[in-house]
């Protein structure tokens, strides 16, 4: 079971890695060299499936660069939330939340994947500039008094470290040759569902040159799916029918009881 | 294992979960308790969000209810009329109760609001269980010690809107039951408890009940201010995951069979004093969480009603 959503993700990716791998030789070849993307990548997959039994899934990125040798960095971000940043004070004895700030636009998930270490591709304004980089990420500030909003910005992004939404390590690509690149992006069991950017960044000497952004989403599919569409929808019969499963399941465990 | 928890949103091992509904179970069983005030901070500490935990906690004892509910029916344990008393002042207090824990929720401070009362609650119910225990164990040991009186007079039962409950064999006012129906319901929607614990207690020493009713009257009304529980917190906060009291409840129906079986061959006053220090430790672990200094001061979490 638990090689399950990576086989589901290889399966598709065997399929489809040949035809697009030929696309993007194809456009290296005989696109003219000047109007050409000086970069083209896709994903083995545009959707990832949460299913009841998910337990985290991995997807390829593979595309070519035009021209000499560079860098590249990708920067997979979730869907934009609004996070409340709670700090919790000591007070009488007890650590109670106390002051709260509100970020507008943070993206779900953030995960980051390059060539070399990112302080070796370019410098930290031009890194900033794009947003990449976890310490970079772009969000709204919150509005009105906020004397320590570093501090409170720096706890927002420590606490989706914790959680894994903002995975520490960054992630490799790696180069065939000197055009194709390829990159495996991994995510949790507990990814958040909702419409994902990819976007793939090629930089030279130092400034970014060319990006292209893909398209993904995650959303939750099957009986789970199901389930949860229902309780929100239907939030009245979904509340009768979890009493009802109750009663059965009570009644059920006496009626055995008493037999044995 | 994997299963992934569509409203707690996270996927779980299932073997864990089923372990742990086992476990409780089993002392549950073993003591012939409601299980929900382990199961609950049980949960918490899984990594289960707070809210998610004590509506699905809410839910899975309505069904370990149901079937205590029904032996005590069939032999008559039930006081039906003093049983309904305590059921409309159970839906007062689990309807407010959830209110409550709406508003909490938006604040922030649901999290704080729930390990507080079990502090408190598992604090005082412990030490109690505890003394009592110690108390009667070395009763045991000097044979001819005083036996108490059947109940004593006092206040309570000067309160007007006096009613005859004949299986209880009782004359006292209704307020009482109604009361104690209203703390229970406001407690079993915030901390996700049924609320034996503090109901069986209220009803021997402040109704003077007889305590063969105790039991299956405070099941009967445990059925439904669950059940009223589970709905509202459905409907309203969208906190119940069935699959999650699904594995709790199949885990826990296998425990508590072993349970029973274990409890009669074991001695009632020891077996007490034992849940007593379960309960206390429980206490502790929830106690030392809020007093000590947690690794980030920051927390964060998704904003919830959307305008």
């Amino acid at each position: 079971m638990r090689l399950r959503p990576q086989m589901a993700a290889l399966g598709p990716l065997a399929r489809q890695l040949g035809p697009r791998l030929l696309l993007a030789i194809m456009l290296l070849g005989f696109a003219p060299r000047t109007l050409a993307q000086a970069v083209v990548a896709d994903l083995s997959d545009h959707l990832i499936a949460v299913t009841t039994g998910f337990d985290g899934a991995k997807l390829l990125l593979f595309g070519a660069i035009e021209g000499d040798a560079a860098d590249v960095i990708v920067v997979v971000r979730g869907p934009p939330e609004e996070i409340v940043v709670r700090r919790k004070e000591r007070i009488g004895g007890i650590w109670i939340n106390n002051r709260k700030l509100i970020f507008g636009g943070v993206p779900a998930f953030y995960r980051l994947a390059s060539t070399q270490p990112l302080e070796a591709i370019a410098s930290d304004r031009v890194l900033a500039r794009h947003g990449i980089g976890v310490e970079d990420i772009r969000m709204i500030n919150p509005t009105g008094e906020n004397g320590d909003l570093s501090t409170f910005r720096e706890a927002l992004i420590r606490n989706k470290k914790r959680l894994g939404l903002y995975p520490k390590a960054n992630g490799e690509i790696t180069f065939l040759g000197n055009r194709l690149f390829r990159s495996d992006i991994f995510f949790p069991s507990n990814v958040p569902t909702g419409t994902y950017d990819v976007t793939v960044y090629l930089l030279r000497g130092g400034k970014v040159i060319s990006a292209q952004t893909t398209p993904l989403t995650v959303s939750k599919i099957g009986l789970g799916a199901r389930a949860f569409a229902f309780a929100h929808s239907h939030s009245i019969l979904y509340g009768i029918a979890a009493i009802a499963m109750a009663l059965f399941a009570g009644w059920l465990a006496g009626a055995v009881a008493k037999r044995s | 294992m994997q299963i992934y928890l569509p409203i707690a949103e996270l996927s779980v091992n299932i073997f864990l979960f089923l372990g742990m509904g086992a476990g409780v179970g089993f002392l549950s069983g073993l003591f012939g308790v409601g299980g929900g005030f382990l199961m609950t901070p049980l949960l918490i500490f899984a990594g289960i969000p707070p809210a998610v935990a004590v509506a699905t906690e809410a839910n899975q004892i309505v069904a370990s209810s149901v079937s205590g509910a029904l032996a005590h029916w069939r032999r008559g344990n039930v006081d039906i009329k003093m049983g309904v008393v305590l059921l409309i002042g159970g839906f007062i207090g689990s309807t407010l109760g959830v209110w409550v824990f709406g508003l909490l929720r938006g604040l922030g401070q649901i999290d704080l609001v729930i390990r507080l009362s079990y502090v408190v609650f598992l604090g005082i119910i412990g030490a109690l269980m505890l003394v009592e225990s110690v108390r009667a164990i070395s009763r045991q040991r000097k044979p001819g010690g005083k036996r108490r009186k059947l109940h004593q007079h006092n206040w309570l039962h000067g309160l007007p809107f006096k009613m005859r409950f004949r299986r209880s064999k009782l004359y006292i006012s209704a307020l009482l039951p109604l009361g104690i129906g209203v703390l229970v319901g406001i407690l079993a929607a915030i901390m996700g408890v049924g609320g034996g614990f503090i109901m069986v207690p209220a009803m021997i020493y402040l109704l003077g009940m007889p305590t063969s009713m105790v039991v299956g009257t405070s099941l009967f009304q445990i059925i439904f201010v669950t059940a009223n529980v589970t709905f509202l917190q459905a409907w309203q906060n969208q906190t119940v995951d069935i699959f999650l009291a699904l594995l709790l409840l199949t885990g826990g129906v296998i425990g508590a069979q072993f349970g029973t079986r274990a409890g009669a061959k074991l001695p009632g006053e020891q077996l007490r004093s034992m849940l007593a220090l379960i309960v206390l430790g429980v206490c502790a672990r929830l106690a030392y969480d809020l007093l000590a200094r947690p690794d980030d001061v920051f927390s964060i979490g998704a904003m919830m009603g959307h305008g």
